[in-house]
Order: structure tokens, then C-alpha cells, then sequence
């Protein structure tokens, strides 16, 4: 039993815009040191969900917590203590890159360094660059090195990889991991599903405002054993797929055929389902189903 | 509050710099009433008595278009790049970032209006301003109306593409009719009546009594009131209509 109030609790969050229902009835909680995924497709209601978190919008009602503290009073000991990466924010443009990062050093009571910062963001050749100069990428390494500076307990990423290559993207991933190692909380936001599978510790999959399903991936039926799916070309040619509980019947069956008759099976592949599969499920069968499902509850007993 | 203080200072001067290293914006701000100075100057030369009117005339326009226009256009551009959210994220207070800003308009007015001067001294046969204390007043509640209205008028703004349209639609008319350019008395009635309901008339007014006629702080007390009128209004809508992001807006 801790006294340290959870990161993050969200309970019967509603959010409504002038008729339209942005955010209908959200619960979830992330504990200390967690990193916790909102996955869902555009306009699903994450972004909503986080500004209202961040202390950008009032919520309609409902309760929430962050860091023990009401978002919707903006309190200023509460922005002391949580960083932000916006989903696109502009900058100044006649700064440099250091003088940014120092500028939001003096704003914070106890800032980490402002040349570790700039190191941690890989802007080190940047430094003496004004904004305007930076590439897509350097900009957006500027919006951690920012958010990063007040040394924060919590940080809200939205959308955080957005529009970055490849090798940037893996870079990012890496720092994400690396607040983890801090004892950071991190709330994610993406629609990439690769990348909450690869950085949440749990993920909250969320569409029309609710959501559908939240757990570890596992929990989810990511990676999971009981549900494989094997895919191969048949005799004449055509694709196959079936799942199944156990692949070994299925594969003993298909590679006894093919011997028997004395060729080869062709694109074999054997996979467990990835959060796509799990994602692609949830989200269609949503869209079927009746309009007041109540959300698929995987969750351990984490809330 | 010594807090609040310290990071006002530190965000005005960052405000200060950036605006130095943006060339073209410092130049033209800088340079456009200047070189209207310059050609009214050629033109007018001579004429003491029109010399008289464009000196305080163009002071009284430097101190619009570096509060009114600057912050209307600024702060859509601010908002509509983001980084008016992205402020709104920091521990930095409202207070504090709002501050900042107007401090650094009411610098660029204060700069001007000083130029203006001593170019009118040293060109334009005005002789140096006879009484400092209304030149003062003048300029601080010109600065606080047309701030006020300029933040205000920027929530009307629907984008920054709209930006100087918007600003010049406001901007180009109130300095012709205001007498910067000539007496505004010489304009026709409705135009003066139009005129003298706003506010830059009487900031006008109110610096060429300083620095030409020497009409003292008393003569100009009406038009004061109007100034604090319009400014009343300015604060009430640039608080009440005030958005951090485009989106809400």
C-alpha cells in the first residue's frame, strides 16, 4: 500500500463538443513507471482524451487525476513536473537549438542539464542552429529535448514518430526506452501498431470514444500461443489460411500431402497474431456489433 | 512572484532577440515610418505648418502599427504555428508570457516614437518636445488602447494567411482619416466624426500637443476618456475571446 497516487487515473471521462461525443465514458490508469499506450485510428478520441490530461480542455465530466493533481486547474506545480510532445507544435524560429533547450531549462525548478539534454536528443551538431534550419526530424527531436528538460515524472507523447524515417524512428524508440530505465511514466499515443507493440508495457485500444479492449499485449492475444495463424499455397496454386489452437496437425498434414505427391509446400508461413490482427478484430468487429458493447476487459487485476 | 517576475525578463529578452535576428521584420518595422518621415518630409519641405501635422502624425502611427498591427499579426501567427499551445504546456505563467510580449511592443513603440523625435528635431524644423510628461502619457495610453485592441482583434482573425488583410483593412483607413497625413480637422464631417470616435485621433492629438502645439494634458482631457474607452474595451475582449490554440478558437 503506496501513498504515491498512481500517474494517471481516468474514470467516466465524457468529453462532448457542441452535440458530438468525443470521449464516451473512458476509464483507465497508469501506475508509476509504466508505459501506456492509446492506440486507436484518427478520430478515435486519444488526442481529445490526452489534452484533457495535459490541461488543454475541460472535460464535459467524469474524474481525473494526474500525478495526484486536477489537470482542468492547471496547476502549476503539476507542469512543473510533467513534460509534453505535442502532436505537431510549432517552435520560434530565430533560435537556436541550445537556446531553446535553455530558455525551458530556466522555466523548471530543478532542470536536468541543458548539454546532456541536447546529447540525449542526438542534436549535439545542431546546437548553435537556428529553428527555422532544422529538418522535419531535428524539429521534432527539439520537441523531446523540450519536453525532456524539467527532468519530468510524467511524459505525454502524441503521436511522438510521426512522419520520421525509418532509423529516426528506432532512435526514438530507444530514448522512449531509456526514460522507461528512468522510472519515467510515458503515455503514448500512436496509430502505429508496431510501435505500441514494441514500447507499451499495457495499451488501451480505443475507438469512437470508448475503450474496446486494454491489457499488456499478451493480454491482448498478442504473441499469443493459443491463436496461430499458418498461410500457404495450396495445389493449384491458391493462398490458404487457417488458424488454429496447435499448428503441428495442420503442418504435418500440409508437408505429408506435398511429399506424397512429391512437391514442395509453397509460401509456408506460421505466425502468431501481432496487435494489428488484435487491433484489425477489435476495431471490425466494433463496427458490427451493437452500439453499446461494453468494452472487452483482458485486464489482470491492474485497475 | 519574483519567480514570475525573473521569467517575464527572461522571455522578453528572448523576445527582444529573436526580433533582431529577423532582418526583414526589424527593418520594415523600423524602416516604414521612416521613410514615410522621408517622403512627406521631401514633399512637405518648407511647409512648417504641414511639417508640424506629419511629425506627430507619423509618431502616432508608429505607435499603432507596432502594437495594434504587430501583436494582431503575431499573435495568429503565434497561435496558428502552435507555439502558443506549446507555451501554454510549460510552467511559465500566462501572466508572465503575455507580459513579455506586450513589453517587447511597447519597446518597438517607444523606439520609434523616439526616433520620430529626434528626427523631427533634426529635419523637419519640430523643435524637441515641449512637455515630456504628456509625450509620456500619450505614448503609454496610445500603447496600452492599441495593445489591448491589437490581442483582441487577433481572435478575429481566422488564419494567418488572413492576417494582413485583416490588420490593413483596419490599419490603412483609421491612419488616413486620424490625421497622420494631413490636419484631420481639414477632412470632411463625417469623416472627422468617424475620426474623432477613435481612439488614434486623440493619441495623435494628444503627441502633437506635446511635441508642436504644447495644448496641454488638461486641453486633451476628452480625448483621453475616449483613449481609455477603447482601451476598457480592448482589454475586455483580448481576455475574454483569448485562445491558446487554433483549434478552440
Amino acid at each position: 500500500m503506496s501513498t504515491v497516487p498512481r500517474a494517471i487515473e481516468v474514470s467516466d471521462l465524457h468529453k462532448s463538443y457542441a452535440g458530438h461525443e468525443a470521449v464516451r465514458g473512458i476509464d483507465f490508469a497508469v501506475e508509476r513507471g509504466e508505459v501506456f499506450g492509446l492506440l486507436g485510428p484518427n478520430g478515435a478520441g486519444k488526442t481529445t482524451t490526452v489534452e484533457i490530461l495535459e490541461g488543454y480542455r475541460e472535460r464535459t465530466s467524469g474524474t481525473v487525476s494526474v500525478l495526484g493533481m486536477d489537470p482542468g486547474e492547471r496547476p502549476r506545480a503539476l507542469r512543473e513536473r510533467v513534460g509534453i510532445v505535442l502532436q505537431s507544435s510549432g517552435m520560434y524560429r530565430f533560435v537556436t537549438a541550445r537556446e531553446a533547450v535553455a530558455h525551458w531549462a530556466a522555466m523548471y525548478p530543478n532542470p536536468r542539464d541543458v548539454d546532456e539534454v541536447i546529447a540525449l536528443a542526438g542534436l549535439q551538431e545542431k546546437r548553435d542552429t537556428y529553428v527555422r534550419k532544422l529538418s522535419g526530424g531535428q524539429a521534432r527531436r527539439l520537441d523531446f529535448a523540450l519536453a525532456l528538460i524539467g527532468d519530468p515524472e510524467l511524459i505525454f507523447l502524441d503521436e511522438p514518430t510521426t512522419g520520421f524515417d525509418p532509423a529516426a524512428r528506432r532512435q526514438a524508440w530507444d530514448t522512449i526506452r531509456s526514460l522507461r530505465d528512468l522510472g519515467k511514466t510515458v503515455l503514448l499515443t500512436t496509430h502505429y501498431l508496431d510501435e505500441a507493440q514494441a514500447l507499451a508495457d499495457r495499451v488501451a485500444i480505443i475507438k469512437d470514444g470508448r475503450i474496446l479492449a486494454i491489457g499488456t499485449p499478451s493480454e491482448l492475444g498478442v504473441g499469443s500461443a493459443t491463436r496461430v495463424r499458418v498461410s500457404w499455397r495450396d495445389g493449384s496454386g491458391e493462398a490458404q489460411t487457417r488458424e488454429v489452437a496447435d499448428p503441428t496437425a495442420l503442418v504435418h498434414e500440409l508437408t505429408g500431402e506435398a511429399l506424397a505427391r512429391g512437391g514442395a509446400v509453397t509460401d509456408l508461413t506460421v505466425v502468431r497474431p501481432s496487435l494489428e490482427d488484435v487491433y484489425l478484430e477489435l476495431t471490425a468487429a466494433d463496427d458490427s456489433g451493437p452500439a453499446d458493447q461494453p468494452p472487452v476487459r483482458t485486464e489482470a487485476a491492474n485497475v | 512572484m519574483s519567480d514570475a517576475l525573473a521569467l517575464t525578463w527572461r522571455q522578453y529578452r528572448l523576445e527582444r532577440r529573436m526580433f533582431w535576428r529577423n532582418p526583414t521584420a526589424a527593418f520594415f518595422n523600423f524602416f516604414l515610418p521612416l521613410l514615410f518621415l522621408g517622403l512627406f518630409g521631401a514633399i512637405l519641405s518648407g511647409n512648417q505648418d504641414d511639417l508640424d501635422v506629419i511629425v506627430p502624425g507619423i509618431a502616432g502611427m508608429s505607435v499603432m502599427s507596432t502594437t495594434f498591427s504587430a501583436l494582431a499579426m503575431n499573435l495568429t501567427f503565434l497561435r496558428e504555428q502552435g507555439v502558443l499551445k506549446r507555451m501554454r504546456g510549460t510552467p511559465l505563467p500566462s501572466g508572465s508570457y503575455l507580459g513579455a510580449i506586450a513589453a517587447h511592443a511597447v519597446t518597438n513603440a517607444a523606439i520609434q516614437v523616439a526616433i520620430v523625435v529626434v528626427a523631427g528635431k533634426l529635419f523637419f524644423g519640430v523643435d524637441w518636445p515641449k512637455d515630456y510628461l504628456e509625450l509620456v502619457v500619450y505614448v503609454a495610453a496610445g500603447v496600452a488602447c492599441l495593445a489591448a485592441l491589437g490581442v483582441a482583434y487577433s481572435h478575429v482573425i481566422p488564419n494567418f494567411d488572413a492576417a494582413p488583410a485583416f490588420v490593413n483593412f483596419v490599419f490603412l483607413p483609421v491612419i488616413f482619416i486620424s490625421g497622420v497625413f494631413y490636419d484631420a480637422e481639414d477632412a470632411p464631417a463625417f469623416l472627422r466624426d468617424i475620426a474623432r470616435a477613435l481612439p488614434l485621433t486623440h493619441i495623435i492629438d494628444g503627441l502633437s500637443g506635446a511635441m508642436v502645439t504644447g495644448r496641454s494634458l488638461g486641453d486633451n482631457a476628452g480625448g483621453l476618456g475616449v483613449i481609455g474607452l477603447w482601451a476598457a474595451a480592448g482589454v475586455f475582449f483580448a481576455i475574454r475571446g483569448f485562445s491558446w490554440d487554433s483549434r478552440n478558437a
